[in-house]
């Protein structure tokens, strides 16, 4: 480690372009890379911080439901949640919901992408087409994707393709204005850089372009998933038999409110782990991205 | 081409550079003309806003004249080219690539017709004359300023140009780590035998560094001064405190509160 300090200062050193010290150090760590320790130690920190953050939740709820401050018939404590998850795992096919429902929302999510990737792309470089549709796109973006599902049963009925449409809907403004956003803010000092040696256009596109967006891909990926999961139950309010929308509303039309926290706790613990599992993604991915400390 | 013809490796001929037209017009600079020799190290000193960079620009082709032509080795250029190397202020390292792959980019490219041995031989060549060997797979994040700036300088020789362009490279850069990167970019330029055009605010840093300083006056630039700098290639740091060295600093400054 004392050798990735030495060459956060390195200039400050002149014997680090002296023969010697170049083949001194060989051995040691990599500047900049931290030993598997400390990650793991970060690693357990944040956990501990992220439970933190239940604990409090759960703690205030607890105590809420203990005084009285609620009606005790009308909501439940976390550990009555908890049991009735267990049931309905058990007894009433809940996994068939979760799995329905990540399907239809990792569905959306890659074909709307899909499309916002190269649309996006088209708008910011031709600044021409972007001032075409920007206004255009701004106002289909505020539009909530749940305000259409009436003409989506008009046009395209009740099925599955109805379902999915409003996800892509979704998805697409979502990470649309977020490639579109990204590719106009490339630092033009990056590209100035590869012609000047000798870049093509394809070669600027591929070795420069590309890599700079991945990040911005990863951050749009996030923002695209938080929506499509809080688009998910407008789809399937389309008379959804499965899927943890339908779950919810079907434990509303009956009063079962237990099972719509089910269904809502469920959302939060997958969306929450497929969020984990993009930033992972990402930090592996893209470990050359600097971080600011705060 | 005529026998005799200008190969110099850049020529500035009388290029003018305005914003503008009619009475809102705005003159940068008007005509001005200046043939880099070979392995000649040329330094532009002048105020901020004086057209310095403007001029750096035109050579890399990033922007051309109203007026006049830049030629190299008696071509005029229409556009950036590898011919030209270009060390920007801001660290324009890709902090995608380690420090390896960042010098190693010029050769992948279409244009380079070497093969994987000459490749790993110039990588290897300037890994080691910036002093960067130990950090060949470190990722530009892990890189201080100047570590970044060597990066930048290992890539532009890499590719071999004509000449190598440099707009305030180290000014981003503390008094100490600007010393030793004078030193590392000193011994480069006099081993490489390249010519170079190096734009600074430092009236010292041109001296070390060039063999010729062009002072640069304010609105419209004119080339105020071309002076030759009566010392050979090989310079150390401590050269900074003969007699000769301080009075021809005090001549420039003066130059330049004009």
């Amino acid at each position: 480690m004392r050798e990735a300090k030495a060459a956060s200062h390195g200039d400050n050193f002149v014997r680090s372009t002296s023969p010697e010290s170049e083949t001194a150090n060989e051995h040691d760590a990599e500047p900049g890379v931290p030993a598997a320790r400390v990650v793991l130690f970060e690693a357990a920190r944040n956990a501990g911080y992220g439970v933190l953050g239940f604990a409090i939740i759960f703690a205030i709820w607890y105590a809420t439901w203990a005084v009285g401050l609620v009606n005790r018939d009308l909501v439940p404590r976390p550990d009555q949640i908890f049991l009735r998850l267990i049931h309905d795992f058990a007894v009433s096919g809940l996994a068939w919901d979760v799995l329905a429902s990540v399907q239809r929302v990792l569905a959306g999510m890659i074909i709307g992408m899909a499309l916002a990737i190269p649309a996006g792309f088209a708008l910011a470089w031709y600044p021409t087409l972007g001032r075409i549709f920007q206004p255009v796109i701004n106002s289909f973006r505020a539009i909530p994707p749940i305000a259409l599902s009436p003409l989506v049963i008009v046009y395209l009925g009740i099925g599955e393709v109805a379902r999915a449409s409003i996800l892509v809907y979704a998805a697409f403004f979502t990470s649309l204005i977020v490639i579109y956003e990204s590719v106009s803010a490339i630092e033009e000092i990056y590209i100035r850089a590869a012609r000047v040696v000798g870049a093509t256009e394809s070669e600027i596109f591929r070795k420069i372009v590309i890599p700079l967006l991945i990040p911005n891909l990863f951050v749009a990926l996030r923002l695209t998933l938080g929506v499509c999961w809080g688009t998910l139950v407008a789809a399937e309010l389309l008379a959804a038999e499965r899927g943890l929308g339908a779950v919810i509303q079907n434990a509303g039309n009956y009063f079962v409110i237990p099972d719509i926290y089910v269904g809502l706790v469920c959302i939060g613990a997958i969306a929450l782990a497929m969020d984990a599992i993009i930033r992972k993604g990402m930090s592996v991915v893209v470990n050359w991205q600097e971080r600011v400390e705060r | 081409m005529m026998i005799g013809a200008n190969v110099a490796p850049i020529e500035f001929r009388s290029v003018s550079k305005y914003y503008g037209n009619g009475p809102s017009r705005h003159v940068v600079f008007d005509g001005l003309s200046l043939t880099i020799a070979e392995n000649e190290f040329v330094a532009i000193v002048g105020g901020s806003g004086c057209g310095k960079t403007t001029l750096l620009n035109m050579a890399a082709g990033f922007t051309r004249p109203n007026r006049g032509t830049v030629l190299v080795r008696g071509e005029e250029i229409h556009s950036a080219g590898r011919d030209r190397g270009v060390v920007f202020q801001q660290y324009a390292v890709f902090p995608w690539l380690t420090v390896r792959q960042n010098i190693e980019f010029p050769l992948n490219l279409k244009c380079c017709h070497l093969d994987r041995a000459a490749k790993d031989r110039i990588v290897e060549h300037y890994l080691t004359t910036t002093g960067l060997k130990r950090f060949e797979n470190a990722l530009p994040k892990a890189l201080s300023g100047g570590m970044k700036q060597r990066v930048a300088i290992a890539r532009a020789y890499a590719a071999n140009p004509e000449i190598l362009l440099m707009d305030e490279p180290f000014a981003a850069l503390d008094a100490q780590s600007r010393g030793v990167m004078q030193e590392v970019l000193q011994k480069i330029t006099a081993d490489e035998r390249k010519a170079a055009i190096f734009i600074t605010h430092s009236v010292e840093e041109a001296i070390y560094l060039a063999d010729r300083i062009v002072v640069m006056a304010q609105r419209p630039a004119v080339f105020s001064e071309v002076i030759t700098v009566p010392f050979g290639k090989n310079r150390t740091a401590d050269m900074r405190l003969a007699n000769e060295f301080i009075d021809l600093r005090r001549h420039i400054e003066s130059q330049l509160k004009h």
